[in-house]
């Protein structure tokens, strides 16, 4: 350590020598006291001495006053010391420094007799001490202690070699120290062996009192959520979001603020309504496939047989079929009401129409539309009831839910499958030109030129008319006013009275649009065009009651039928005025009606529950199949319709109930393919068919 | 709302049909003509097989649905017609 303050050197010499004096005595006083009385003599003596090689300085300079700051920094250590900074990635100054220098260091060589190394030269003192009781033990502790030493010795010189610390001087002594004791000394007590009698000194502080503190909130509420992710989950929410897609563009493409606003209310309805109405009606589609289901199950042997059942009895039966009885549709509210009307749907193949009425003139009431599908036996798709009877019915080909209907009160209405409403959609009345007689026929027609729904019906009033649909309104047109030829009469005045003929049936050409056939009360068809009103083309004297039904052969272009209750049933070409076949059935005949699949096979039904199939490729002159067909007696059949797809009739009677009967193998045959020749099939062959036979007929009858 | 009531009041009342029950999504049954603990045991199993055999048909192709399905016993007939929300459930003897 320096110093505090350092006296300048620029004193007076007279100063300087009194300085110099004292400094001489400090010495003197440091290095001894023995200087210490001679002092004053020293002082006496004034004697300015001055080196030679002394500053010389102004009296200014000399007054000059330095300040030196005493400080605890060593200005030798370094203060630029980086080191480098991972952290940071550069080198950093480092802000502390070891500012401690070291002027003198001397290793002691004394050690503190607790320490290890003191306790144990105080061992070889006793061991040293005991060595002198016996010379043996001396020997011992001597080898003991010579192998301690040499143990030492290495020892030593390692430590030596290494940092500078006291062991190696203290050791160094100890050799010394030992050899000394081992002669002199006298054992000592002997300590006890373990050398671990330690002390331990301990002391606790006073602990902090532990306090919980705790805060506890309401829990959030939880819910379950769980859900599966498959790849239709994934699907269907693909699917949604098309359709949003695709009703947001719709949106954006209607954009009317009325209609938005129609829109909107409806949809609020919409939305309330859903919301209030009970939840069951969500039920109503698993509903209707349940009760299909029930039924089938129910009625399972007849399903089955309706499928795959064929009489195998047929082969033995020679020529002759016969018609399994299946299903039988009946309902309560239609129970006294005679089937009037029986039309299979065009679309549907299941799904046929039949309509109720009355055919007694003083027993007349209302009359009822049902559907029925065939999956489902026990109770109707669709059911209408009006006040009046009702005649006919038909199903538009293009439009399957439409259905026209004649009623007896004269008027005509139209049916829409698709409005839940239980009423018409439209209908004729008094103003509208509706018959003045029932309607026996109606029969839609294409649409005309405006894309007009049309249909046309006939009635004993011997009017024809055509009825179109123009936008919300039946609009009539007379077609034909029938007239009984040769019958007018001169009635007053010049007038030329007509007495008008009674239509009760009538059936358009298949392929000759304007072409139709009308068949009358007195018995006589005429051959009508839609264009001329008031002439035939031709007539045929065909029978001598009501004509019952007229109906064109599917397939061959000239050949119909027509039934009537005279009790027989005729078929003709209509190039030809007599008819080529004629059938007397023993009872009135309530209708005919081609196969669809044959040109040569048709179906009649009569008044004394009998059905009768004929194949005139087969038999030209009877039936091949003849069979009661309704249960009870005096029950009458009044219709039958062949299903376009199925093997199948349905037949309806005057109480009200409709049968379902499948034709037997032997009623279905197709003409047989010739060994090595292809199978034709197709309207072709059945024209080729039906024309053999009526060519034989013809050559019969050009003979007779 | 009167049709579905009345579709039900027939499929009831039809021949050999032990019992009808409506059960909605969950497996919770709505509506029933069975006692309490059937109608229970019949809702809760019907609900996971029909839930699994959907999954299975849409499994397979996911644009198809299941649309019936049916449990032929020895001692009779059960009936699943699966909806979007509800499930109706049919229990017929099948007279033979």
């Amino acid at each position: 350590m320096f110093p505090a303050s350092k006296m300048p050197n620029k004193q007076p010499p007279r100063k300087q020598s009194i300085n110099i004096g004292r400094g001489a005595r400090k010495r003197d006083e440091d290095s001894g006291t023995e200087v210490g009385e001679g002092a004053d003599e020293w002082a006496q003596s004034k004697a300015t001495v001055r080196p030679p090689d002394q500053l010389e300085l102004t009296d200014a300079e000399l007054k000059e006053e330095f300040t030196r700051i005493l400080t605890a920094n060593n200005p030798h250590a370094p203060q630029n010391i980086v080191r480098y900074s991972f952290k940071e990635g550069t080198y950093k100054f480092i802000g502390i420094v070891n500012q401690m220098a070291v002027h003198f260091s001397h290793v002691g060589n004394l050690i503190p007799r607790d320490s290890d190394e003191g306790r144990r030269q105080h061992y070889r003192d006793k061991l040293a001490a005991v060595s002198y009781q016996g010379s043996q033990e001396s020997t011992k502790v001597a080898i003991s202690e010579t192998e301690i030493l040499e143990e030492e010795e290495p020892k030593e010189a390692e430590t030596e070699a290494g940092s500078q610390t006291d062991m190696p001087a203290a050791e160094a002594a100890e050799k010394v120290t030992e050899e000394e004791l081992m002669t002199p000394k006298q054992p000592k007590e002997q300590k006890l062996t373990n050398q671990f009698n330690f002390s331990e000194r301990a002391s606790q502080t006073i602990n902090n009192p532990l306090r919980d503190r705790e805060c506890q909130m309401e829990p959030p509420p939880r819910t379950n959520f769980s859900a599966t992710a498959n790849q239709w989950e994934i699907y269907d929410a693909y699917v949604e979001e098309l359709e949003k897609q695709e009703k947001t563009k719709e949106k954006e493409k209607a954009k009317t603020p009325v209609a938005k606003k129609v829109g909107k209310i409806a949809m609020r309805k919409m939305a309330s309504i859903e919301s209030q109405s009970d939840d069951i009606t969500k039920v109503t589609q698993a509903a209707k496939i349940m009760e299909r289901m029930v039924n089938q199950n129910t009625f399972d042997d007849i399903a089955q047989d309706f499928k795959y059942y064929e009489d195998a009895a047929d082969e033995y039966r020679d020529q002759e079929g016969t018609l399994l009885p299946l299903w039988k549709f009946q309902n309560d509210k239609a129970k006294h009401l005679a089937v009037t009307a029986l039309c299979w749907n065009p679309k549907y193949k299941d799904l046929f129409a039949v309509g109720h009425g009355s055919y007694d003139f003083m027993k007349q009431s209302r009359g009822m539309l049902l559907f029925y599908s065939m999956k489902n036996p026990s109770f109707p798709e669709y059911s209408f009831s009006s006040e009046s009877g009702i005649m006919c019915l038909d199903i538009h080909v293009d439009h399957p839910y439409l259905v026209v209907v004649g009623h007896y009160d004269g008027n005509v209405a139209i049916y829409n499958l698709k409005k839940p409403h239980s009423q018409p959609s439209f209908r004729s009345s008094a103003k509208s030109g509706k018959h003045t007689d029932p309607v026996w026929q109606v029969r839609w027609q294409k649409d005309d030129m405006d894309n007009n729904l049309n249909f046309f019906s006939v009635s004993s009033d011997g009017r024809i008319v055509s009825w179109t649909l123009l936008k919300s309104e039946l609009v009539h047109t007379d077609v034909i006013k029938l007239k009984v030829e040769g019958s007018t009469t001169d009635g007053l005045n010049g007038l030329q009275l007509h007495t008008v003929g009674c239509g009760t049936a009538f059936d358009f050409h298949k392929e000759i649009d304007y072409m139709f056939l009308v068949g009358t009360e007195e018995g006589k068809i005429y051959k009508c065009s839609k264009s001329y009103s008031s002439k035939f083309l031709d007539t045929y004297d065909a029978h001598n009651m009501a004509v019952d039904a007229v109906s064109w052969n599917p397939y061959h272009s000239k050949v119909f039928m027509s039934c009537s209750s005279d009790w027989t049933v005729k078929i003709w070409d209509h190039t030809i005025k007599t008819p080529m076949f004629i059938y007397d059935l023993n009872s009135a005949v309530g209708d005919v009606a081609w196969a669809p699949y044959s040109s040569t096979v048709f179906a009649a039904v009569t008044t004394n529950g009998k059905a009768h199939v004929f194949d005139l490729s087969i038999n030209k002159y009877e039936a091949i199949c003849n069979q009661p067909v309704v249960a009870k007696k005096k029950n009458k059949i009044t219709h039958v319709q062949f299903n376009p797809v199925y093997p199948i009739i349905i037949v309806g009677d005057d109480r009200g109930h409709v049968t379902c009967l499948k034709l037997s193998p032997n009623l279905r045959k197709m003409p047989k393919e010739k060994k090595g020749q292809e199978v034709q099939k197709g309207p072709a062959v059945e024209i080729a068919k039906l024309d053999k036979l009526l060519n034989l007929v013809r050559e019969v009858k050009t003979k007779t | 709302m009167a049709e579905v009531e009345e579709t039900l009041k027939r499929i009831q009342s039809h021949k050999g049909v032990v019992g009808t029950m409506v059960v909605n999504a969950e497996g919770i049954p709505i509506r029933t003509t069975l006692d309490n603990s059937t109608t229970v045991q019949y809702s809760g199993l019907l609900h996971q097989l029909t839930m699994k055999a959907k999954s299975t048909v849409r499994d397979i192709d996911p644009q198809n649905d299941l649309t019936f399905l049916r449990i032929r016993s020895k001692k009779h007939e059960i009936m699943v017609a699966p909806d979007k929300e509800y499930l109706l459930i049919v229990i017929q003897n099948p007279c033979e």
